[in-house]
């Protein structure tokens, strides 16, 4: 029995040890709880639901996280661009898992949008962009786009799970997942449920600003306690270069020395920064990808110089 | 499987008390570190388990917390601490207030079966789910729910902390939400310009800023309130002030040890932090509160929304970019509110076009008109655009206002009419 078809007939208490842990119903402050009963007699044990997830994950050589903590730094655009990029060989397949339930933005960023999923013997088949590049989000699920997901955290956590356990991915060589900004349900969902399947490591994305780097700060110690490995932080929209004038200004102020100084200071590593091009806002609008569509802008040749060190980081591990 | 983030470092401390003052013989609300039940945490990846420490904290409240010792000689019939503040001169007994990193696993249980519909593979979203309202657990779509038992205990018990809330919001005029859906659009920097430009103001408003961004909470930065703290006193929980036009501003940031400490908690805990935030903090009489909320349509929109759903709040502002792609996000925004009955009060276009410092050559980096082509869409009032500044930005890193450090800047004369046209909608005629 899944641990999480527990019924409770009231919601714990201020004190209470945590319902499926290993003194539910047993402790000093269970006395007197109308869940006691419940609690002490349900069976704990490994969740079955992981196990599947297992079984489901073998078939996925490498598992890639995108964090960030701050909202708006580039997350989805960062990991589209590096699907797309992985995709451009025709020999590697990706998976792209968007598990930002509350404001998918993924289906837009790979032009997807108004797709749906089918659901077949082997599960739930992702949407494909091309042979080799499938995605799944909670957008493909949604009637309408500007339809609301208004779940609270058990519900989200239940359709990562879903996501994670029902989806046919099939063979894949690489699985970037999408996160939601913050360190939240969605975080500690996606590492629990994939405890033992195995993660590579984490690509953690900011922005230059103070303010970006103290949600990051907070992410980095995140990831260094749930023992996700980071691969490494890069800094996005990072420099503006005027059209007119060719001059480069900074927009947004690197007031303590930005990305770079703080994978310093908290001993990560720095895999490089992302300068901003209005055309790269674009072609997320129209749903293509920026690097097909200009590979020669400098945005390109630093995307590739980043995804580089990341393919060697995650390689050279296996 | 009871998970918070593996919180390996959460410590004992125990809250400073500040020499000099006594403790209040009052029994106010109170964070303890110490919580005797342990619970297994072991997210990581190594073999071997490894127990938390037990130290962690939970909220111990006890009722009545919200009345004031005696001191406050307020005209209201109410003999609350939410009264005049003014009279509170005398030095209460405090107590600093700090959280520690902690597990959080009090879950209440609910579905985390996702229904998909078989026809058209499509989830349920929102409608037919009515955990939100009275009749939660007693409607038919309820009879198959796992969460029917908890969401009928709950509806049933109402919510104790109702009167306490309604007693600290009725003497703040306006509650204003800052909410977007899509992060990194500027809803923090743009709550702190508001808070700023209604000081500023003609009208020399009294403002405060709540911020329930609970995972990220960017106000204490923004407004420089970074190293103040939140002091325990037998009126409430006392939030610190800016440097410039004192406004009162209660975070989550201002609680943590250490600003880089992450806050992993799922989402009743959140919630449990912000009604405690709304029911505990001793705001006073003000003009304005302002509400930062995080991105998402989740926990915190939620449960701010149910928090302020007997106390009249304003309405919502929704800011978003020019970028289809936010605009897309924020509609689930909207519809959030729709669907919620708050009002709202208009939409706020920001990082709108930025100008060369050099060439004054204003490019549209985020695209442009996506907020004003929205609010058509809806039929709510645009309130205005903001351009990006970099005086603004550069003030906002340091904690200072912006708004009178460059009365002159792009940015501010943005905000000073957003101002305008806020204060114009709040004071129509009803």
């Amino acid at each position: 029995m899944s641990t999480d078809a527990k019924q409770l007939v009231q919601p714990p208490p201020e004190h209470c040890p945590g319902t499926e842990s290993e003194t539910a119903g047993k402790s000093a402050a269970c006395a007197g709880c109308p869940n006691q009963q419940i609690c002490s007699t349900a069976p704990k044990g490994p969740d079955p639901d992981i196990v599947e997830i297992e079984q489901r994950m073998k078939t996925v050589k490498h598992k890639i996280l995108v964090l960030s903590g701050k909202g708006g730094v580039g997350k989805s655009t960062f990991s589209s661009q590096l699907s797309f990029a992985l995709a451009m060989n025709q020999d590697t397949q990706v998976g792209l898992l968007d598990i930002d339930i509350c404001g998918p933005s993924i289906p837009k960023i790979m032009g997807l949008e108004g797709e749906q999923i089918h659901i077949s013997g082997q599960g739930w088949d992702p949407v494909y962009v091309q042979d080799n590049l499938a995605v799944m989000s909670v957008g493909f699920l949604l009637e309408k786009e500007e339809d609301a997901v208004i779940w609270r955290g058990p519900k989200k956590n239940g359709l990562i799970k879903q996501f994670l356990k029902d989806v046919f991915w099939s063979d894949l060589d690489y699985l970037i997942v999408d996160t939601p900004p913050g360190t939240s349900d969605e975080h500690l969902s996606i590492v629990q449920y994939l405890k033992t399947s195995h993660i590579d490591g984490a690509v953690i994305v900011t922005s230059p600003q103070d303010v970006a780097l103290i949600d990051v700060r907070k992410e980095i110690n995140f990831c260094k306690k749930v023992g996700i490995p980071i691969i490494g932080v890069v800094e996005n929209m990072s420099g503006f270069v005027c059209p007119k004038c060719t001059k480069e200004s900074q927009i947004f102020l690197p007031t303590s020395g930005g990305a770079e100084q703080m994978s310093k200071d908290m001993n990560v590593p720095f895999l490089g920064k992302i300068p901003i091009d209005p055309l790269i806002a674009r072609s997320c609008d129209e749903g293509k990808s920026y690097l097909i569509t200009f590979p020669e802008s400098e945005a390109t040749k630093q995307y590739k110089l980043v995804f580089d060190k990341i393919l060697n980081s995650v390689d050279t591990k296996q | 499987m009871s998970c918070c983030g593996g919180s390996t470092s959460c410590g004992s401390s125990k809250p400073k008390v500040v020499t000099g003052s006594s403790i209040s013989n009052r029994k106010g609300i109170e964070l303890s570190f110490e919580d005797e039940a342990a619970s297994n945490v072991n997210i990581s990846t190594s073999t071997t388990t490894t127990k938390s420490n037990s130290s962690c904290c939970s909220s111990n409240s006890n009722s009545g917390s919200s009345s004031a010792g005696g001191c406050c000689k307020s005209s209201t019939s109410a003999p609350t601490s939410a009264s005049n503040d003014s009279c509170c001169k005398s030095s209460p007994s405090t107590k600093e207030i700090k959280i520690n990193e902690e597990e959080s696993n009090k879950t209440i249980i609910s579905s985390d079966a996702t229904e998909i519909n078989s026809e058209t593979n499509t989830v349920n979203t929102f409608k037919g789910c009515p955990s939100e309202t009275p009749s939660a657990g007693s409607e038919p779509v309820c009879s198959s729910c796992p969460g029917k038992t908890a969401c009928q205990s709950q509806s049933a018990a109402g919510n104790p902390d109702k009167r306490d809330i309604e007693i600290r919001m009725k003497v703040i005029k306006h509650k204003i939400l800052v909410m977007s859906g899509k992060g990194g659009v500027g809803k923090s920097t743009v709550s702190s310009l508001l808070a700023y430009g209604l000081s500023c103001g003609s009208g020399k408003q009294k403002v405060s800023v709540l911020d329930v961004d609970i995972c990220g909470p960017s106000i204490p930065k923004l407004m420089g309130v970074e190293s103040k703290q939140i002091i325990n006193s037998e009126y409430g929980w006392m939030p610190p002030k800016t440097p410039n036009h004192e406004i009162k501003v209660m975070s989550v940031g201002s609680l943590l040890n250490t600003p880089d400490s992450p806050v992993v908690w799922k989402g009743p805990r959140k919630e449990a932090m912000i009604r405690r935030f709304v029911k505990d903090t001793f705001w006073g009489k003000q003009d304005y509160l302002i509400i930062d909320t995080p991105p998402g349509t989740s926990d915190e929109h939620l449960s701010i929304i149910a928090s302020l759903k007997n106390c009249n709040p304003s309405g919502a502002i929704i800011v978003t970019t020019p970028q289809d792609l936010s605009v897309s996000i924020v509609k689930k925004e909207i519809k959030l509110c729709q669907e919620l009955h708050v009002p709202i009060l208009g939409i706020i276009e920001n990082l709108s076009g930025y100008v060369c410092p050099c060439c004054d050559e204003v490019t549209e980096i985020f695209k442009s008109d996506g907020g004003r082509k929205l609010a058509e869409q809806y039929n709510i009032p645009f309130l205005g655009k903001i351009p990006i500044d970099t005086n603004l930005g550069r003030c906002s890193e340091n904690g200072k206002c912006g708004v009178c450090e460059h009365p002159t800047t792009p940015g501010v004369l943005a905000i000073q009419s957003i101002v305008e046209n806020l204060e114009k909608i709040l004071n129509k005629p009803q």
